[in-house]
């Protein structure tokens, strides 16, 4: 049976303009999801993370932002190219993103329950009308999904009342609100505490299930995405080079960016601190050519310079885009 | 190093803010000591305190035999050259408007280095070669250099007083994993080249398993567990520590082995404010009894160099 993917990523590129030239951040980035499935997508900071998932909702701001080539397809239909209206109908019922920060996704000046309530009316439509009664039930609702302690007080707080870990709640449930095919959750709790940290996890480890979304989880804590998700991509310098069941992708992870971010992880069993990769991410303004890692990657040759590799298949549903696995296909 | 019951409290409006609430422990010459805890409960108050931008409000801070529980002010030079700090965000704590050369250059200026000003740049240029960046980065700012850089400016910042004691608050908990190993690297290799003592504050527990030799957790002010690195992995006896241990996503499975059988954390930390009564853990705790609501639970030595502060445990030893 052919399977159509919920959201197809064929060969996106993003630049930004400033005033040196173009800043060309994504480099061909090809990324699918199956319906109901948990995908994690992790690499170092500025390597293109969110600007992906900005893409995909959106809500790049264009200019300094522009798309020169690319297709981002949900369930077959192209987002790049969508009106407004139909744009609005996806961010209203389809797909919905969960933000790094949760401070910053909230507005300050606004109560809690402004908010979610504008939230509800929105994800509802224009059309529709919809009851007072019908909003509170709602909103009430969501609040005992994600399981916030007294929901009438929150409601009339304002964000800067509530902690950290309840500020990420507040989002998760307005993301609840309006999703039931996709949800993006860009690094859920990156700024928080360890253990609030593991809650939200579990929580919407949760209620993903419940739901049966599809999920793409962001982030460079390799170990989160290693127990929510199912399949991995692996991010460097605007494009995938690796992905793989996590279970491979763990046990056998092939692309050396891989195997350097694996080794750099401090382990809780102990044995000291691996090396690090040497060098940093490279400047987008005027990126290395051929395959972006190969400066500083150990195995360089010399088509590495001149060509950017493509995907190669190692196995089933793991693929590396290395020239190191050309012939071993 | 040691430290006495030590305590430092905030007035706020809201009442008064026990930051740091009588804790005790001693790092000893040569070695890293782990001080680890979540935001808010203490961590960067005693580093803090320890170089002096605080006045304790309690206690003693004895520093080879001397009590330096002062302000920063009534240090002797001697004593600020022989403790140094190296701060938490390499973006705000570095001067935006001042070069590399600058920057390195003050703290030798400020402890009468040399009055020669070529021999200061060579030494900025020695210490610019000891954390391996190019020479040529003296004229830069530090907008101009990445985030990794700027924090090996601030260990090198740090170093250029050859101090005995440097405070390391969470170095690298603004960068990546693959940039962190580097600079861990590093600071490992300048703690057996220079014989220092660390005073390593961080919130990643598997970090310190790979770094530090002993190991504090903080809550509230307060120390839960003291106990040397691997057995504190081993044998986490504080429900706090096996909360914290259980609550770390890892990436393998022997790592998932090592952890405590699953303890689901549940609850925040509560505000320092306000500390509730009896044991400060007791409303996130599982395994709570009446005596935690009432009384707050002593320092008890378990095994050797292992100390616990539970109810659970009191038992036991007496």
């Amino acid at each position: 049976m052919m399977l159509m993917p919920l959201l197809e990523i064929k060969d996106l590129h993003v630049w930004f303009r400033v005033f040196k030239g173009f800043l060309k951040v994504l480099e061909g980035v090809n990324f699918v999801v199956w319906p109901g499935e948990r995908v994690g997508l992790v690499g170092e900071m500025g390597c293109g993370k969110t600007t992906t998932m900005k893409a995909v909702m959106r809500i790049l701001p264009m200019p300094p932002a522009i798309i020169p080539e690319g297709e981002i397809l949900f369930k077959g239909k192209d987002i790049l190219k969508m009106g407004r209206g139909e744009l609005q109908e996806i961010r209203r019922k389809k797909i919905s993103m969960i933000f790094q920060d949760p401070t910053a996704a909230l507005n300050p000046v606004f109560k809690i329950g402004t908010q979610l309530r504008d939230t509800v009316r929105f994800a509802r439509g224009s059309k529709r009308s919809i009851t007072k009664g019908d909003i509170r039930t709602r909103t009430m609702q969501v609040l005992k999904e994600v399981s916030l302690p007294d929901p009438e007080r929150i409601l009339e707080n304002y964000p800067i009342q509530l902690s950290g870990g309840m500020r990420q709640r507040i989002c998760i449930s307005m993301a609840l609100i309006s999703t039931n095919e996709l949800l993006i959750a860009d690094e859920p709790g990156t700024s928080l505490d360890v253990t609030i940290k593991d809650q939200i996890r579990r929580l919407l480890g949760g209620l993903v299930e419940k739901l049966g979304t599809s999920v793409i989880l962001v982030s460079h804590a390799l170990g989160a995405v290693r127990n929510m998700t199912v399949r991995v991509y692996v991010m460097y310098a605007g494009s995938m080079v690796e992905v793989a069941k996590t279970k491979a992708l763990f046990a056998n992870a092939l692309h050396p960016y891989s195997q350097g971010l694996l080794a750099a992880i401090p382990r809780l069993a102990g044995g000291g601190v691996g090396e690090g990769i040497p060098g940093h991410i490279p400047e987008y303004i005027n990126p290395p050519t051929g395959c972006r890692f190969h400066p500083r990657c150990k195995h360089t040759m010399p088509i590495c310079r001149n060509k950017k590799p493509p995907f190669f298949k190692v196995e089933e549903g793991h693929q590396v885009a290395c020239f190191l696995f050309q012939n071993r296909e | 190093m040691t430290i006495e019951r030590f305590k430092k409290y905030f007035v706020t409006r809201q009442g008064i803010v026990k930051a740091v609430d009588g804790i005790s422990f001693s790092v000893k010459e040569g070695e890293i000591f782990g001080l680890v805890g979540e935001s808010g409960s203490g961590k960067s108050t005693v580093a803090y305190t320890v170089v002096g931008m605080y006045r304790p409000t309690e206690g003693k801070i004895i520093y080879r035999g001397k009590d330096i529980g002062q302000e920063s002010k009534k240090r002797p030079k001697k004593l600020k050259k022989d403790i140094q700090i190296v701060f938490q965000d390499p973006g705000t704590s570095l001067n935006p408007r001042r070069t590399i050369r600058q920057i390195l250059e003050l703290p030798l200026k400020v402890h009468n280095f040399s009055k020669n000003g070529r021999k200061r740049v060579e030494r900025v240029e020695k210490l610019l070669e000891m954390v391996q960046l190019p020479v040529g980065y003296m004229y830069k700012y530090p907008t101009m250099i990445g985030g990794g850089e700027k924090q090996i400016v601030g260990i090198a910042r740090a170093l250029a007083t050859d101090p005995s004691f440097v405070i390391l608050d969470e170095p690298t908990s603004a960068l990546d994993v693959s940039v962190q190993a580097k600079i861990i690297n590093m600071l490992i290799q300048f703690q057996k080249k220079f014989k220092l003592s660390y005073l390593f504050i961080t919130h990643d527990l598997s970090l310190m398993r790979n770094v530090a030799s002993r190991i504090a957790i903080m809550y509230l002010g307060k120390i839960c567990e003291i106990a040397p690195a691997s057995e504190f992995f081993e044998n986490p006896l504080h429900p706090y520590t096996q909360m914290l241990l259980s609550s770390i996503p890892v990436i393998s499975e022997e790592e998932e082995t090592l952890k405590p059988k699953k303890v689901m954390s549940k609850g925040e930390i509560p505000s320092p404010v306000n500390v509730p009564p009896g044991c400060s853990f007791h409303l996130r705790c599982s395994k709570k009894m009446d005596i935690c609501f009432r009384e707050d639970p002593a320092m008890r030595e378990v095994s050797k160099e292992h100390t616990v502060r539970c109810h659970l445990y009191t038992k036991q030893v007496s």
